[in-house]
C-alpha cells in the first residue's frame, strides 16, 4: 500500500470539498429564493461533512493532524484543492454552473472510488455517492429549467459556462502520484476521469440548450494540486479560520 | 453484567435530536454492540449523512444512557463501512416518523433513481398525488414535497 499516494489523493478531494462547501455556505441568508438558500446551505453541510470524513481517514490511519487542524490550521500553500473551488460565489448563474460542473466530476470520481483497492476509501465512496445523487439532481434540474427558460437566463448561464468550464479542468490536474495511484488500483488516472467528465458535461449542456466552449489550454488553471492558488483562497481562509485561530486548542 | 439485548433496549432511550420521536435503534444506525468479558461495551454507530451534526450528540447520549444503566465502561465507534441506508429504518420507526408528520422514505433497491426521490406519500392524507418541491429541507435528511390532494406542504425523510 503506497501511503504517500493515498494521502495525496485524500488531501486533494478533502480540500476540494471543504473549500467548495465553505463557498456554498456563503449563500446562506442571501439565496435568490428560499429553497435555493436552503439547498446551498444543505449542500455546504454535506460537502464539509465529506471533507471531514476524508480527514478522519488521514488522521486515524495515517497519523496526520486532527480533522479540525487539517481543515482550519493550514496556510494556503498547504491546500491541495483545485482552483475552481476557491473562486468567489459571483452571481447565482456562476455558483449554479460551478456546482453542476463540480458535482458531475465528483459523482464520476466517487463512482470510480467505490472500486478502489483502498477499502476504507471504497466504503466511504459508496456512502458519499448516495448523498451526491441529491446534489446532482439539484444542479441538473435547475440547469435544464433555466437553460431553456428566457433568453436572459440562457445568456447568463452561457456566460457562466464560458467562464467556469476552462477553470474546471483544474479538478483533473494530475500530481506526481498519479501513476502510483493508478498502479496500486486506488483510482484511474486523472486524464481518464477527465474524459468521462467531458462527455457527461457535453451531454448535459446539450439538454440545457448551452454550448460547451473550446478550451485551448486546459492546464491554464493548474497549480492548486501543488499548493499554488489564486489570491481568492487566502481571503477565504482568513475568514474561515478566524474563529479557530483565536484559540486552536478550544474544546467545542 | 449487561447483555446485548439489554443494551439495545437501553438505546431505545437515545433519540435522534432532530427527530426526537425515533431512537437510534429504530433509525438503524446501530451497526453492532460488543461486550467484553469485563462488561465494557462498544457501540458501533454509522452516520445517516456524513455531515450530520447530530452524530456527536448521539455519541454522548449513548454513553450517558449506558452509564445510567450501570455500564461502567463504554465507547462509541463511528463506522463508515456498509453505509447506512433509509431501508434500515425499522417498521416501528416508519410509523413513528409518519405520526411525527414526516413522510417515511420509500424502500428502494440498489441505486437511488429520480423516480424514488420524487415519490413521497403525504403524511396527512396518505395520498400519492404529490410532487417534490426541493430535495433539501430544514435538515440534511429532509426533502420538501407538496400534496395535490390536501394541499399540505410536507417534509419527507428522504431516501438514502
Amino acid at each position: 500500500m503506497n501511503v504517500e499516494a493515498i494521502k495525496d489523493l485524500l488531501y486533494r478531494i478533502g480540500d476540494d470539498d471543504l473549500i467548495l462547501g465553505h463557498r456554498q455556505s456563503e449563500w446562506t441568508g442571501i439565496g435568490p429564493i428560499l429553497e435555493e438558500d436552503i439547498a446551498f446551505s444543505s449542500m455546504a453541510q454535506d460537502e464539509i461533512g465529506h471533507a471531514q470524513a476524508y480527514y478522519v481517514i488521514l488522521n486515524e490511519l495515517f497519523g496526520e493532524p486532527t480533522p479540525d487542524q487539517i481543515g482550519f490550521g493550514r496556510k494556503s500553500d498547504a491546500f491541495r484543492s483545485s482552483q475552481l473551488v476557491e473562486y468567489p460565489i459571483g452571481d447565482y448563474a456562476f455558483s449554479l454552473m460551478r456546482h453542476a460542473l463540480y458535482d458531475l466530476a465528483e459523482s464520476i470520481r466517487l463512482e470510480e472510488l467505490t472500486r478502489s483497492s483502498f477499502r476504507p476509501l471504497a466504503e466511504l465512496a459508496k456512502k458519499l455517492l448516495r448523498e451526491e445523487r441529491y446534489h446532482y439532481l439539484h444542479a441538473t434540474t435547475w440547469l435544464k429549467q433555466l437553460g431553456r427558460a428566457t433568453d436572459e437566463a440562457n445568456r447568463n448561464l452561457q456566460a457562466a459556462l464560458d467562464f467556469a468550464y476552462p477553470i474546471a479542468f483544474s479538478l483533473f490536474e494530475p500530481t506526481a502520484q498519479d501513476a502510483a495511484i493508478f498502479a496500486d488500483g486506488i483510482q484511474a488516472p486523472e486524464s481518464e476521469l477527465e474524459t468521462r467528465w467531458v462527455e457527461a458535461v457535453e451531454a448535459l449542456m446539450k439538454e440545457c440548450g448551452l454550448k460547451v466552449p473550446n478550451v485551448a489550454d486546459k492546464t491554464a488553471h493548474y497549480g492548486g494540486r501543488q499548493g499554488k492558488h489564486t489570491p481568492h483562497l487566502e481571503k477565504l481562509l482568513a475568514e474561515m479560520d478566524e474563529v479557530f485561530a483565536i484559540d486552536t486548542n478550544a474544546v467545542w | 453484567m449487561i447483555t446485548q439485548d439489554e443494551v439495545y433496549e437501553a438505546l431505545q432511550e437515545v433519540k435522534d435530536p432532530e427527530i426526537p420521536v425515533i431512537s437510534v435503534v429504530d433509525l438503524g444506525v446501530i451497526r453492532d454492540v460488543l461486550i467484553d468479558e469485563n462488561g465494557a461495551v462498544v457501540v458501533q454507530l454509522t452516520p445517516t449523512f456524513a455531515g450530520c451534526p447530530a452524530i456527536n450528540h448521539m455519541k454522548e447520549n449513548i454513553v450517558q444512557v449506558l452509564t445510567a444503566h450501570g455500564v461502567k465502561e463504554s465507547r462509541v465507534d463511528v463506522m463508515y463501512n456498509e453505509p447506512w441506508s433509509t431501508n434500515l429504518i425499522s417498521p416501528r420507526g416508519r410509523v413513528l416518523l409518519k405520526d411525527f408528520g414526516l413522510s417515511p422514505p420509500p424502500a428502494f433497491d440498489g441505486m437511488l433513481t429520480l423516480e424514488v426521490l420524487q415519490n413521497a406519500v403525504c403524511p396527512k392524507c396518505s395520498s400519492n398525488n404529490t410532487f417534490l418541491i426541493s430535495p433539501f429541507g430544514p435538515t440534511a435528511c429532509r426533502a420538501v414535497h407538496h400534496c395535490r390532494n390536501c394541499q399540505e406542504t410536507f417534509e419527507q425523510f428522504k431516501p438514502l
